[in-house]
C-alpha cells in the first residue's frame, strides 16, 4: 500500500473520528477541541488533493479564526468545568425508519455509479491559476464577496453591541 | 508537493515528540508533594475570593469577528498580489473596488467605536456651593456599551 | 569543489538542534545584554563568562515540583504549553538558510507561516483558561485578542513583500533580493512588520499580558517546572523565529547586499563555501534582529492594553492596507 494512500485513510480517520467524538461528548470544551482536530484532518485531506492554497486557507480560517471564537464564547460562558451536555434522543422509532431508507440509497447510488478513477497530475502553481481565474471569468462572484464581507462586518457589529435605551 | 508536506509532517512529529519526551523526562526526577496550600489558585499572597470566572466583555468577541473578516480579505488579496501585473487595468480596479468596500466597513467600525478600548472617565467628585461635595460623572454622553473597558472585574 | 549533499533528515534534524540551541543562547545573551545596558555584570558563575547559564537553568526547570491547580482542566493544561512550542518548531520548516538549504520549499510557504502563528493564539487561550484564575482568564484573553489584532498588520505587510516576488514561496521571496532587498524599496513595510513580529512574540513593548507587575504572570502564573519551561523556551523561540522572519522577508535572506551586482565575484552555488558564506549572513543578521529584540526590551517601557490595541487597530492596519495599495498602483504603472 502506498504512503499516499496510508496517509488518506489516516486523516479521513482523524476526521471522522474526531468528528465522532464531538457529536456525542457530553464536555462542550472537549467537543470544540475535537472539531478543532476535525478541521485539521479536513486541511490534511485539502493537501492530499494538491490543493495547497485551500488547505493554508482552511487552517488560517477555520481553525485560526471561526474556532477561536467558539472557543471564546465556549470558555468564558459555561457555568463550570464539569458542565454536561443534556444529550437526549426523541422520536427514535421513525427517526431510525426513515435514517434506515436514507442509508440505504446512499449505499446503492455508491455502489451502482460508475466512479472515474483517475490519477490527478500534480498541478504547476495553483495560485497562479486561481488569481487569474478570479479576475477574469469569476469576477462578479469576487465583487459579490466584497459586498458579503461588508454585509457581514456591519450586522456582527450591529448584533454584537447593546444599544443603552432612553429610560 | 506531497513530499514537501510530508516533511512538513515530519517536522510536526518531531516536534511534539521533542515536547512529549521533556515532559515524560521531567515527570520522572520532579518531586510529587502535594499540599493544600500549593494546589490552591494564586491570588497575591491571599485566600482566593468566588470563583475563577470573570464577566465576559463583549470586546474580544468583536476583535474575534473583526479578525476573521478582514483575514478573509487579506488571503483573498494574496493570488492577486502573484498576478496583478500580468492583467492589465481592469483586474487592478476591480481588486481596488474590493478593498474599498472592506474598508468601508471598517471606517463604520472605527466610527461608531468598537475600537475606541479607552478607559471609562472616572467619576470626579467636586464641591458644589450650598451642596457639598458632589460626584460628578464625567462620562460622556454619547457612550453607548454598558460596560467599561473590559478590563475590571465584576 | 563539490556540491554538498544535503539529505533532509540531516537537514531537518540540524534545524531542530540550531532552533532549541539557539533559544538556550538567546537567554544567556538576553541576560548579559540587558547587564550591559543596565551598567552591571549578568551571570558570570556558571562555567566561563557564564556560558553554562542557561543549562544550569533548564536542570533547575526539570527538578522543580510541577504544581498544578487541583480545581482546573489537567488535559488542557498539560497540553497548551505545546502549542507555542510546535508552531515555533515548524516554522522553520520553510525557512531557507541558504542557496538549496532548506528543508522543504511548498509553494504556500508563506500562508504556511502566516496559519501556523494563528494556530498560536490556542497556547495563550488554552492555558489562560486551563488554570482556574482569574489573573490567568483575563491575561489569556488579553493575549490572545494581541494576538489576533496584529496578525493582520502582519498579513497585510508580508502581502506587500508578494507584490514584488509575484509567489508565495519563501525561497523565490528571498532570491527576489538578489538585487535590492525589499527594506528599500519597501520601507513601511518593514517597519509595520518589525512591530507585528514584536507584538506576536509577545515581548516588550507589547508583554502586558505576562508582565510581572501588571497580572501576576498574565497566563502562566499557575505554571511551574517544565510546563513553565516549555512557555519560556517558546518565547526565545519566537524571538529567534521573528528574526528570521524579518531577515528573509526584508533583508535578503542569505544574499549580501546587492549581491547581484557582484555575484561573479562570490562563490559558486552549490559549493561548501558559498553554502557557508551564506549560513554565515544569513545567522549574522539574524543575530542583529534578536540583539534589536532585546535592546527595545530593556530600553522602551511597555504600552497599556488600549494604546496597545488602538495602535494595533486604528493605526498599523490602514497604514498596512493603504501601503499595500501604493506600492500595487506603483508597479502597475511601472510594469503595466
Amino acid at each position: 500500500m502506498e504512503l499516499t494512500t496510508l496517509l488518506f485513510y489516516f486523516f479521513s480517520l482523524l476526521t471522522i473520528g474526531s468528528a465522532i467524538f464531538m457529536v456525542f461528548s457530553k464536555n462542550i470544551v472537549h467537543a470544540a477541541f475535537a472539531l478543532m482536530f476535525t478541521l485539521l484532518g479536513v486541511a490534511a485531506l485539502y493537501v492530499l488533493l494538491f490543493a495547497d492554497f485551500i488547505a493554508a486557507t482552511q487552517i488560517l480560517v477555520y481553525v485560526g479564526g471561526i474556532l477561536i471564537l467558539i472557543l471564546f464564547g465556549v470558555m468564558l460562558t459555561t457555568k463550570g468545568f464539569t458542565d454536561n451536555l443534556k444529550t437526549l434522543t426523541t422520536n427514535l422509532r421513525p427517526v431510525s425508519v426513515v435514517m434506515t431508507l436514507v442509508a440505504a440509497g446512499m449505499i446503492y447510488v455508491l455502489l451502482t455509479t460508475t466512479w472515474p478513477v483517475a490519477e490527478i497530475a500534480e498541478p504547476e502553481g495553483t495560485i497562479t491559476g486561481l488569481g487569474t481565474l478570479l479576475l477574469k471569468e469569476y469576477i462578479l462572484p469576487f465583487q459579490v464577496t466584497g459586498v458579503l464581507l461588508l454585509v457581514a462586518i456591519i450586522g456582527a457589529l450591529l448584533m454584537a453591541t447593546k444599544v443603552k435605551h432612553q429610560q | 508537493m506531497l513530499s514537501d508536506f510530508g516533511s512538513i509532517l515530519l517536522f510536526m512529529i518531531a516536534g511534539v515528540l521533542f515536547v512529549a519526551i521533556a515532559l515524560f523526562v521531567s515527570k520522572l526526577v520532579r518531586p510529587h508533594r502535594p499540599n493544600a496550600d500549593k494546589l490552591s489558585t494564586y491570588e497575591c499572597g491571599e485566600e482566593p475570593i468566588g470563583d475563577a470566572r470573570i464577566q465576559f466583555n463583549n470586546r474580544f468577541y468583536i476583535i474575534g469577528l473583526m479578525f476573521l473578516i478582514f483575514e478573509v480579505e487579506i488571503l483573498l488579496l494574496f493570488p492577486w498580489a502573484m498576478v496583478f501585473q500580468d492583467l492589465g487595468w481592469y483586474a487592478f480596479s476591480a481588486m481596488f473596488v474590493f478593498v474599498f468596500l472592506i474598508f468601508i466597513g471598517f471606517i463604520y467600525e472605527l466610527g461608531k467605536g468598537h475600537l475606541k478600548w479607552d478607559l471609562p472617565s472616572p467619576a470626579v467628585p467636586e464641591y458644589v456651593e450650598g451642596v457639598g461635595v458632589v460626584e460628578r460623572d464625567i462620562r460622556t454622553e454619547d457612550d453607548e456599551f454598558e460596560s467599561d473597558g473590559g478590563l475590571t472585574f465584576k | 569543489m563539490e556540491a554538498p549533499i544535503v539529505s533532509s533528515y540531516i537537514v531537518m534534524a540540524g534545524a531542530l538542534a540550531v532552533l532549541l540551541n539557539s533559544a538556550a543562547v538567546v537567554v544567556y545573551v538576553e541576560r548579559r545584554v540587558a547587564a550591559f545596558i543596565q551598567n552591571r555584570v549578568g551571570p558570570n558563575r556558571v562555567g566561563p563568562f557564564g556560558l553554562f547559564q542557561p543549562l544550569a537553568d533548564v536542570i533547575k526547570l526539570i527538578f522543580k515540583e510541577d504544581v498544578t491547580p487541583i480545581y482546573g482542566n489537567r488535559t488542557l493544561h498539560t497540553l497548551a504549553p505545546m502549542f507555542p512550542v510546535i508552531t515555533a518548531l515548524i516554522t522553520v520548516a520553510v525557512i531557507p538558510f541558504g542557496d538549496g538549504l532548506f528543508i522543504t520549499n511548498i509553494n504556500v510557504g508563506v500562508l504556511f507561516i502566516l496559519a501556523v502563528t494563528s494556530l498560536g493564539v490556542y497556547g495563550v487561550t488554552m492555558a489562560g483558561w486551563a488554570s482556574n484564575s482569574k489573573y490567568s482568564l483575563l491575561g489569556g484573553l488579553r493575549a490572545a485578542a494581541q494576538m489576533l489584532s496584529y496578525e493582520l498588520p502582519l498579513g497585510m505587510a508580508i502581502a506587500s513583500v508578494v507584490l514584488f516576488a509575484a509567489s508565495l514561496s519563501m525561497v523565490d521571496i528571498v532570491n527576489s533580493q538578489l538585487y535590492w532587498w525589499h527594506v528599500f524599496v519597501n520601507p513601511i513595510g518593514a517597519i509595520i512588520f518589525i512591530i507585528a513580529a514584536f507584538a506576536e512574540a509577545n515581548r516588550t513593548p507589547f508583554d502586558l499580558v505576562e508582565a510581572e507587575q501588571e497580572l501576576v504572570g498574565g497566563f502562566h502564573t499557575e505554571y511551574s517546572s517544565m510546563k513553565f519551561g516549555m512557555f519560556f523556551l517558546a518565547e526565545y523561540m519566537h524571538v529567534v523565529i521573528g528574526s528570521m522572519l524579518i531577515t528573509t522577508f526584508f533583508f535578503g535572506g542569505y544574499h549580501l547586499p546587492f549581491a547581484g551586482y557582484y555575484a561573479h565575484l562570490l562563490p559558486e552555488a552549490g559549493t561548501w563555501l558559498k553554502a557557508m558564506l551564506d549560513i554565515a549572513v544569513f545567522l549574522g543578521k539574524t543575530g542583529f534582529f534578536v540583539f534589536l529584540f532585546i535592546w527595545v526590551r530593556w530600553t522602551i517601557p511597555r504600552f497599556k492594553y488600549t494604546q496597545l490595541m488602538s495602535l494595533g487597530w486604528s493605526k498599523l492596519l490602514p497604514l498596512s492596507i493603504l501601503n499595500f495599495a501604493v506600492i500595487a498602483f506603483i508597479l502597475m504603472l511601472i510594469h503595466g
